[in-house]
């Protein structure tokens, strides 16, 4: 595999592999060093045309425990300001030859553009409206540690769907590991056809009881363009995830930043069903994994010389 | 493609005794650990670790190394490698340590799992205890301890079995007739 645009790219074995690794990784995370050599000499650039904080800062953690050199590029201070188009600037990175981009852009779809204009590994860290596929990993792999089984696990999806990258690598994710998997928010933030990705749709919090995780997603206002809900504080009464609403026996996720107050109540943000931090957590290993996976093996540029290869013990 | 059994089970077993033997004549009374390189040099390592406990009347941490982090030969290969966890959950700093493999063919693996070591800590001594040593070195590595050398050709395979992942304890020598990438 050379690119990771969608969870979509990604069999259910990848997927197991990826969070096998990830595991591996987290006890490299748990020593004094904690950094492998792996990717010696490769070059990643991070290419961040949005706001981030956990999702650069861990790439950026994950390339540099790898060994990798690292370029972070933010779109304010680049030449992005000057107006160098999302072409332009991929072709002039692509100059220093770098092993992978890692591409967070506003729009649906950039990350698919920029594999087809480098030949440099592309992971997407976000596209627009689209999808989010190292964050459903990690949700995954975070969601591992405290469930052995996801096969059967019943996930409910709450929020802004209509905005939310995470929502749709999610339920393509939940679903390829056998979740049974329900969206739940206002109509008017539940993109239309939603259920063709496989999971169930819901207008209420009615039957929230039978989840075993509740995944609640941010309201994205900073993607609203018009009005979807009357006013934050009626969505809340109707849709806040509070300790009333969420059982004891429920897992609560949340992929960060949360409006405190808004889609989840402080009192469950800090409780100890929360799996908020794990998940941030898990966004070094899981993103090392997949760097691992798609560059350390599957590309190999030339023919193999016999005599490199050690026997395998 | 022929196969000859080399070692049989009771051969390997004696060859485990004697490296356990050595080990304990070499290392006197200092501070040991058994670290073997996944998979089957952490099986043998288990079971070499064992014998010394008994001979030496003492306790020896084991752990386990996966080299796949530390390879140089990542993009060469094609398939996906399968990664292991590693464990070491003791301090290594000061103590010797006995690396453990099955082959040690062109050395790669040893140089990938000392410098993995390394980043555990820093050990006094590092030695290497092999079952089989079959040639063919690319770096200048030789073992503390082999349980038997056997020239090979490089088109030849060596084949340790053990009881734990294979059913049977044995090593044997295949001519593969593909040169194998």
């Amino acid at each position: 595999m050379r690119n990771l645009l969608s969870i979509d790219d990604l069999t259910r074995d990848d997927i197991e592999r990826i969070l096998s690794r990830a595991h591996s990784f987290a006890q490299v995370s748990g020593r004094e060093i904690k950094k492998v050599p792996t990717l010696r000499g490769r070059t990643v650039i991070n290419l961040f045309y949005e706001s981030s904080t956990r999702t650069s800062s861990s790439f950026e953690l994950a390339a540099k425990r790898l060994s990798a050199d690292l370029v972070n590029i933010k779109s304010a201070g680049s030449s992005v300001d000057k107006g160098e188009s999302l072409k332009d600037t991929v072709q002039t990175l692509s100059a220093y030859d770098p092993t992978a981009i890692v591409i967070r852009s506003p729009h649906a779809g950039a990350a698919n553009l920029v594999a087809r204009w480098t030949a440099a590994s592309v992971i997407n860290a976000g596209d627009g409206k689209h999808e989010h596929p190292t964050q459903a990993l990690l949700d995954l792999y975070t969601l591992r540690s405290r469930r052995r089984q996801i096969e059967g696990t019943k996930i409910w999806i709450v929020g802004d769907v209509l905005h939310s990258r995470v929502a749709r690598s999610n339920v393509l994710a939940f679903t390829r590991m056998g979740a049974e998997v329900t969206v739940c928010g206002p109509p008017t933030l539940i993109p239309r056809d939603f259920e063709s990705l496989g999971c169930d749709v819901r207008y209420s919090l009615d039957g929230l009881e039978e989840a075993d995780v509740v995944y609640a997603l941010r309201m994205q206002m900073e993607r609203m363009t018009g009005s979807y809900v009357p006013s934050l504080r009626e969505y809340a009464a109707r849709f806040q995830i509070d300790s009333r609403r969420l059982a004891p026996h429920q897992l609560l996720m949340h992929p960060g930043p949360v409006n405190r107050g808004v889609e989840l109540a402080a009192e469950v943000i800090d409780s100890p069903q929360a799996l908020i931090v794990q998940q941030v957590e898990s966004g070094v290993v899981v993103r090392m994994a997949v760097l691992y996976e798609l560059l350390a093996a599957g590309n190999a540029p030339s023919p193999v010389p016999a005599h490199t290869e050690p026997q395998p013990a | 493609m022929t196969e000859k059994v080399v070692l049989d089970s009771e051969d390997f077993s004696r060859t485990l005794r004697r490296i356990a033997h050595e080990v304990v004549e070499k290392t006197g009374d200092e501070r040991i650990a058994m670290v073997g390189i996944h998979r089957r040099g952490a099986v043998i390592a288990k079971r070499l670790r064992e014998l010394v406990e008994e001979l030496a009347d003492a306790p020896v941490p084991l752990g386990d190394l996966d080299i796949s982090f530390y390879r140089d030969d990542l993009t060469l290969r094609s398939e996906q490698p399968e990664v292991h966890d590693t464990h070491i959950d003791f301090p290594i700093d000061g103590i010797t340590v006995v690396l453990v493999d099955d082959v040690l063919y062109t050395g790669r693996t040893v140089r990938a799992a000392i410098d993995s070591l390394f980043d555990y800590g820093r050990p006094q001594r590092v030695q290497l205890a092999v079952l089989a040593d079959r040639g063919h070195r690319e770096l200048p590595f030789r073992a503390d301890y082999v349980g038997k050398n056997f020239p090979t050709a490089r088109s030849e395979r060596v084949n340790v079995r053990i009881e734990e992942i294979d059913g049977t304890d044995e090593v044997t020598i295949s001519e593969h007739a593909e040169v194998h990438t």
